[in-house]
């Protein structure tokens, strides 16, 4: 088992024609076909005007409603540029694909904040925007994360950085530890899914048997997940929070990244999740470490 | 993006949220000039994106034209120093005339996301020209927020609703409930990330106006404004820091010793957290981004060591669409036409590691090659005692 993605899944990728997508499709579509028999994860592509056409081996539609019926799609990878990709997510919402997954960086707040209200009351998962997407090591990759420092084991990873998710991943493979699903949530001020959706999947999984959730510094959504987590996570977790050494009011790269009216420091979220009993890696360096320790494995 | 407090009126009035009578000046004349066409007393105001200009001395009042010439020769030139410019201070090179308000009386209004809910929140009080953060903390029954619905908008109701908790009354909610639902159209269709009004003001005649103007936009959204774009003040920002925008390289400089390259903000972030762990501290932030090419990195190496106080580099890059050959080049490429002084301390891993690995072996020159984070930062540190 793992969550949200697995050998199950058909990927149709929104904006295959461009140049990261075309990449990306091929190399999520490689990683599937390592693992699974017969075909590959990736069944379609979707670029209007380009319909008809074939890109990375798979036929391109004019629309997400009509790649679905075709070839039975039911996840949405996107790489559309940020002027139109919430018109790319929202597309995928309301044909009501089950998984949608954004990658797009740079999509203005106030598009998201229109997603975000047209999201209420549809039951669609949206991860992302500005994500690296996520993997179930040994079954689906769904993003643009290498494939190879993956390895299939019972760690869950929720990160909201990309290569700092590689990172933790990395030392994790080097431990010995696998991995059970890596999600990558996002570093925008509005994202889709957050901590606490995962963390629940996380804990009803019988493949995993410890979490890490790495944070960053702005906003408060590591605080809440952390204390929805002493209530209702019973496997072990461990915390990362970078930006420790970050100067307030600045944006650090994600444009969510800011320490603003002395709310969302990266002390104040490892106090709390400290407090709600989260195993706390101060450097970066211990990640892996920490949840080996976690696990009694170290 | 920020732009200046008379820029940010210019807007407002354009959008029909009241502002006091004035104009931008750049010479003590034109400040005298636009102090005789107002033909009343007058606040002469430093125009620099940082608070506090007043307690620093860059507002003066001036009761005619012969005053705001002499007051604005004082300001323009200056270089004004604030709790928000840190010690080097900004340079003021405009100043905004102001006819001079008769205030009975202080507010607050801004707009802004609230994360946690994904949604735009009106926020007001009647404690107006504090700081607003600390307004939250200690009196917090004196801050009302209203969750906008985007579709909604700000409707006539939410905003008396607004303007009746600030203490408004008779005309005063009329004039104010069109500001505020003004405001928020500005906001929403500006594509701003934060509108702040502080202090709005009531009048002893009974007006109500936005006596300063905080306005950031989402960069994210630019491109669709142009004009907006082009308000953009070069002067108020860190050299370096504008340089590596020309490249879309994303860094802040930082006070510390060691200069970072890394690419992905988390890794960036977490590589500064795990050199001050180390015992030395970060010189900048630098994300080089995933789709980096050979001539970025080269870019990036050399506004590294544009920085003086640089005493060593420390570059963490996980592979992932930025392979570790296309790097261990720009590096390469970088090293020898920059004038390196300092010990580059270089850890990779991902995407083409080994290819890398051995463009660096190859190249003869001096780099420590690290393995893990914890590692390499010790290595940084050993370098800086050498």
């Amino acid at each position: 088992m793992s969550i949200l993605v697995n050998k199950e899944t058909r990927i149709l990728v929104q904006g295959i024609t461009g140049r990261e997508g075309g990449f990306h499709a091929g190399q999520c579509q490689k990683y599937s076909q390592e693992f699974a028999e017969g075909g590959g994860a990736v069944v379609a592509g979707v670029t209007p005007g380009k319909g008809g056409q074939i890109a990375e081996g798979v036929p391109v539609f004019n629309s997400v409603a009509e790649a679905m019926t075709e070839t039975g799609a039911n996840a949405s990878l996107i790489f559309v540029p940020p002027p139109y990709a919430a018109d790319a997510i929202v597309e995928s919402l309301d044909e009501d694909v089950p998984l949608v997954v954004c990658i797009t960086e740079g999509i203005p707040v106030r598009d998201m904040v229109y997603v975000h209200r047209h999201r209420q009351g549809k039951d669609n998962v949206l991860i992302g925007p500005n994500c690296p997407g996520l993997i179930s090591p040994g079954e689906c990759k769904m993003g643009i994360m290498p494939g190879h420092i993956h390895k299939n084991g019972s760690v869950g990873v929720i990160s909201k950085s990309g290569t700092l998710t590689y990172e933790v991943v990395a030392q994790l493979t080097e431990l010995g530890l696998g991995q059970s699903s890596c999600v990558g949530i996002g570093g925008d001020p509005i994202i889709g899914t957050m901590y606490i959706d995962l963390l629940k999947r996380f804990e009803e999984d019988p493949k995993t048997d410890a979490i890490i959730m790495i944070g960053e510094i702005g906003g408060t959504a590591e605080q809440d997940a952390a204390r929805w987590a002493k209530k209702n996570v019973k496997k072990p977790m461990v915390g990362f929070i970078a930006g420790q050494t970050a100067p307030p009011g600045r944006r650090m790269g994600h444009a969510g990244a800011i320490i603003s009216g002395g709310e969302g420091t990266a002390a104040e979220k490892m106090r709390v999740m400290e407090e709600c009993g989260i195993h706390v890696s101060k450097s970066p360096g211990d990640m892996g470490l920490t949840v080996a320790k976690a696990l009694g494995r170290a | 993006m920020n732009i200046h407090e008379y820029q940010g009126k210019e807007l407002f009035k354009k959008y029909g949220v009241a502002i006091p009578r004035g104009k931008v000046a750049s010479t003590p004349e034109e400040a005298e000039t636009i102090a005789r066409n107002l033909g009343v007393g007058v606040v002469v105001k430093a125009q620099i994106h940082a608070g506090g200009r007043g307690k620093g001395g860059g507002v003066k009042l001036a009761k005619d034209p012969a005053q705001a010439k002499k007051a604005a020769s004082e300001i323009l030139g200056m270089t004004l120093v604030t709790h928000q410019t840190g010690p080097e201070g900004r340079l003021v090179k405009k100043v905004l005339i102001e006819e001079a308000s008769d205030i009975a009386n202080e507010l607050y209004l801004s707009v802004v996301l609230d994360r946690s809910f994904g949604q735009p929140t009106v926020m007001a009080s009647t404690e107006g020209g504090m700081d607003i953060e600390e307004v939250a903390a200690k009196t917090p029954e004196k801050l009302t927020k209203i969750q906008i619905d985007p579709v909604l908008g700000v409707w006539p109701s939410t905003a008396r609703r607004v303007a009746c908790g600030l203490g408004l009354e008779g005309e005063q909610v009329k004039e104010g409930t069109k500001l505020i639902a003004n405001l928020y159209k500005f906001y929403d269709e500006m594509d701003c990330s934060l509108v702040e009004i502080n202090p709005l003001v009531q009048t002893r005649d009974g007006r109500v106006f936005a006596l300063d103007a905080k306005v950031n936009f989402d960069d994210n959204a630019l491109f669709r404004h142009k004009d907006v774009a082009e308000m953009r003040d070069l002067d108020e920002e860190d050299p370096l820091e504008v340089e590596a925008s020309r490249f879309d390289l994303n860094y802040i400089k930082l006070d510390g010793e060691v200069a970072c390259m890394v690419n992905g903000a988390g890794l960036a972030m977490a590589t500064m957290d795990i050199i001050k762990l180390a015992g030395s501290s970060p010189a900048n932030f630098l994300d080089v981004g995933g789709g980096a090419n050979q001539e970025m990195v080269e870019n990036a190496f050399r506004i590294l060591m544009d920085d003086d106080d640089v005493k060593a580099v420390f570059i963490n890059i996980f592979g992932g669409i930025l392979r570790c050959d296309v790097l261990a080049e720009g590096v390469v490429e970088a090293v020898k036409t920059v004038n390196v002084d300092v010990p580059i301390i270089i850890r990779m891993e991902g995407t083409n590691v080994e290819k890398g690995r051995e463009i660096l072996e190859s190249s003869g020159l001096d780099f420590t090659v690290g393995k893990g984070m914890n590692d390499s930062a010790e290595m940084v540190v050993a370098a800086l005692e050498r």
